[in-house]
Order: structure tokens, then C-alpha cells, then sequence
């Protein structure tokens, strides 16, 4: 009887391991590694690191240097005189460098009020799926601005300190899907000096963003900053800004139509004066060139 | 009391039977892509493989965000427009070796092996057949095989805009070094 009851076990056992054997060897793969998965970071929520006129999400890799030439034309209602605005120009030249992947710099001069600026960008929180579930990406960004430009009174003392204005941002973004990413920059731009008693020195806005990815290689952006109704500048208008980005390997190219005409944040942010509606737009490009100091596997 | 005995030791020679499985979640694949204007090369350290010794069955998993360039934008070009991998986050690999009786997994040495099975990548399988090398080495197994795959045969496709900087074929190597499973 014992013998007999053995003899089933060990034929139930021989049955169970013919059994195992012929189980898919991937798939007994992928449940052994089902518990090492690691959370999968969301890439590429927009296509560069500026949405249209200011920051996205998106950083320069760690030890990449990524050349900016932003140009901005005249208004587009100029007429035909001024060539639709395309006789007059400014520039932005650029210079943004990746310490990090989450942590970056930049330089950049404005042929605008001979502007000179820098900024640092870091990324917070990422985004993730996977074994971490995280909804946004979060990025903290502060620009500091120096107009060089010589003042235009000389009637009260004009301290270099006076020329300086501060811009500190909160970027929030989600990749809805593969097409889809939204983005929401909470903001605010102290001025040292303002250009009226009454006027506060701090000025807060709130930015909407994103893009549709139409093609692997092209996407149409939009970007709007709403100013708060006793935050902000007399006769100033809320910047908007309607473009496309064309991805070429190395290069991005940038396409938009924006009311503003600085391209630093204090001034398109509380300095546009353009009606969208009225035709004061502005047809503009950046250029986006990065080149690898640093080889990342090193 | 003898068929207890008899069972134990059957049972026993099973266990020794089923350790035939060795693994990694470290090997190594990388690829090359070569043309007169760029290459391109590739690594992913993170390969999770396994080989069941008894049978000659191999299984390779490789995630795609895995694999590391000499350039971050290469990088996210592979993942974003080439590989999609969100869509596809893994390539596989589930075949055998078509000689097993060649290699000798308990004793130290170099055997070379055809290896026929389904390579998936980007969500296309298709069934490709290889040559390679088994290095025993103690418990240690390590494989080595290099082959071909046409980026077309997996509907990856190159833009006409960069298409002299990306071969339509990349080669693959393959370097995992096994434990014995526990």
C-alpha cells in the first residue's frame, strides 16, 4: 500500500517537472525578472527645452551644449514698406549647458534692450510608469536679466542695480500619450525697479502650454501667460504664441507667430504689448544645435 | 521503509536533473550601425538571459531604453522615432541550439553552436538563425554571437533625411555570461 502510494507520488512529481519543462523558457524569463522592474521615466515630453517663447520641462543631457539663435521679424500688419514686418529683426544668442541630466545653465544676449541673461533649470520630479508611478514632471527654473541698454533719463540717478529683474518659475507638465503633453508654469517676475509708484514690484502669471506631436518628427506648439488682473504693467497685453517643431537629428528647428517681442521671460511675459487680433505679430525662429562635450557611458 | 528510500533518491536525482538552468540579468548587447557619414554604436548592459542546459533552449530579454549611445539625442531618437520604445518596450529572443550535443556544460571550453529561433523587435517576430560560441568556464557560461539584422525586415524605417548617416543594417553582438540558477 505504502509502496504503492509512493510510486504515484513519484510518477505525479516526474509528471510535474515534464510538465515545467515544457513551459516557454521566455516566459519563465520574464516572471523572473517581473520584480526587478525599475520605473520607466517618460522621455521626450516636448521636442526641445523651450516650449516657444519660454522653458519647457525638457533639459539639455548632462554634457551637452545646445546653441540657441533665436531671431524675432517686425510685426506682420507693418505693410508692405517693412516687407510684413520681415525688414527688422532681433536676435537671441544662446549658450545652454547640461551639468546633470536634471540640472542645467545658460547664457544668452538679446540684440532686445542689449539684454543679458541667465538662467538654471532643474528637474524636480520625473514623470514615470512602471514599478514607480509618478503623474508630472516638475521643473523649478530662475532667470536673472541685465539691461545693458544706456538709460533714457538721466533727470534721477540710475543705479546698475535698477537694471536687473528676476524671473522664478514652476513647470508642470505631463505626456498624456505619445501625441499629447500639457504643460502649466505658475510664475512670477520681480522688477528692482518699476516704471510707476503704484506699481508692485512682483508681478504673477500663469502660463498653459503644449504640444501635439503631428508627424515623429514635428510638432505644433502653443503657449499663452495669463497675468493676474492687479499683477501687472499698464497697456501690456498677455503673450501668446502659436508654432512648430521640426526635429532634423542634431538640430530643432522652431517656427512661431507670437505677439512678443523680448524673448527673455520678464520681458515677454510682462512687457508684450502686441494684439494677436489686431495683426501685431511677430513671425519668429530658433535654431537648436547641440553638440556633446561629454560622452554620457563615461 | 525501502520505497520511501527509493523515492528519496529518485527524488533527489530529479533536483540534481532540474538544475539545469543558468542566467543573467547583466549581459551584454550591443550594435553597430556603419556608413561613410556616421557610426553609430550602441550598448545595453541590463540583457536578462537564460539557457537551459539539458535542452539547449535560450530565451534573451532586452529592454530598449537599456541601450546606452555616445550621444543623449541619438538616445532619445532611438527610443522616440526608431524603436517607439513605449509601444515596444522589450526585443526578444526564444529559440534553441539546433547542436547540443556538442557542448559539454561540465567540462571547460569553447564550443561553437548554431542557434535557430524568433528574434522580436519592434513588435515584429521574425525566425532567424546563428552561429555562435558557448565558453564553459567552472560554473561560468558565457555566449558569444555576432549576426545581422536589416532594419526594414522589423518596419523600422529611416527618413531619406538621414538615410547616409543610418545603415539599413546593423550588426549585433552578444556577450552574456551565465550563473547557474538557484
Amino acid at each position: 500500500m505504502i509502496a504503492r502510494k509512493s510510486t504515484l507520488f513519484i510518477l505525479l512529481f516526474l509528471l510535474s517537472q515534464v510538465a515545467m519543462a515544457q513551459d516557454d523558457l521566455l516566459k519563465m524569463l520574464e516572471d523572473e525578472t517581473e520584480k526587478d522592474k525599475k520605473p520607466d521615466y517618460t522621455t521626450a515630453t516636448f521636442k526641445t527645452t523651450r516650449l516657444i517663447n519660454g522653458h519647457s520641462v525638457e533639459n539639455v543631457a548632462g554634457g551637452v551644449l545646445d546653441f540657441r539663435i533665436s531671431h524675432r521679424f517686425g510685426y506682420i500688419n507693418s505693410g508692405l514698406y517693412e516687407f510684413f514686418g520681415l525688414d527688422q529683426a532681433t536676435t537671441r544668442l544662446g549658450l545652454d549647458y547640461g551639468l546633470t541630466n536634471r540640472w542645467m545653465i545658460g547664457i544668452g544676449r538679446s540684440t532686445f534692450e542689449k539684454q543679458l541673461d541667465g538662467f538654471t533649470k532643474y528637474k524636480l520630479i520625473r514623470q514615470s510608469s512602471g514599478a514607480k508611478k509618478t503623474p508630472v514632471t516638475v521643473s523649478l527654473m530662475a532667470a536673472m536679466v541685465y539691461k545693458t541698454i544706456k538709460p533714457s533719463t538721466t533727470d534721477r540717478e540710475n543705479f546698475k542695480t535698477s537694471n536687473l529683474y528676476y524671473t522664478y518659475q514652476i513647470l508642470v507638465a505631463r505626456k498624456f500619450n505619445e501625441s499629447l503633453s500639457l504643460q502649466l508654469m505658475p510664475s512670477m517676475n520681480h522688477y528692482n525697479l518699476v516704471p510707476g509708484t503704484t506699481l508692485p514690484n512682483d508681478f504673477f502669471s500663469l502660463g498653459f502650454g503644449g504640444r501635439l506631436k503631428v508627424s515623429k518628427r514635428v510638432t505644433i506648439n502653443a503657449e499663452y501667460y495669463y497675468q493676474f488682473p492687479n499683477s501687472k504693467l499698464p497697456d501690456t497685453t498677455n503673450s501668446l504664441g502659436i508654432g512648430v517643431d521640426i526635429e532634423t537629428g542634431g538640430h530643432v528647428f522652431q517656427l512661431y507667430l507670437t505677439n512678443s517681442t523680448g524673448m527673455t521671460e520678464r520681458s515677454f511675459i510682462t512687457e508684450t504689448t502686441g494684439d494677436f487680433l489686431k495683426g501685431e505679430i511677430h513671425f519668429g525662429f530658433c535654431i537648436s544645435r547641440v553638440f556633446t562635450i561629454r560622452d554620457p557611458r563615461k | 521503509m525501502k520505497s520511501s528510500l527509493l523515492s528519496l533518491t529518485l527524488l533527489i536525482t530529479i533536483a540534481s536533473f532540474a538544475q539545469p538552468m543558468y542566467m543573467t540579468r547583466n549581459g551584454q548587447i550591443s550594435f553597430y550601425s556603419k556608413t561613410p557619414m556616421e557610426n553609430i554604436d550602441a550598448v545595453n548592459n541590463e540583457v536578462t538571459a537564460m539557457i537551459n542546459s539539458s535542452t539547449g533552449e535560450l530565451a534573451f530579454a532586452v529592454l530598449i531604453k537599456s541601450f546606452r549611445f555616445e550621444r543623449a539625442l541619438m538616445e532619445e531618437h532611438f527610443n522616440e522615432n526608431y524603436m517607439e520604445s513605449d509601444k515596444f518596450p522589450k526585443a526578444t529572443f526564444s529559440g534553441k541550439i539546433t547542436n547540443p550535443g556538442n557542448v559539454n556544460f561540465n567540462t571547460n571550453g569553447n564550443y561553437p553552436v548554431s542557434v535557430e529561433g524568433e528574434l522580436t523587435i519592434h513588435g515584429v517576430k521574425k525566425s532567424i538563425t546563428s552561429t555562435g560560441t558557448i565558453n564553459i568556464s567552472g560554473s561560468k557560461v558565457t555566449t558569444l554571437s555576432t549576426f545581422l539584422v536589416r532594419l526594414a525586415d522589423y518596419n523600422i524605417s529611416i527618413p531619406a533625411l538621414v538615410a547616409d548617416k543610418i545603415s539599413e543594417t546593423v550588426e549585433v553582438k552578444v556577450n552574456c555570461e551565465y550563473q547557474p540558477k538557484k
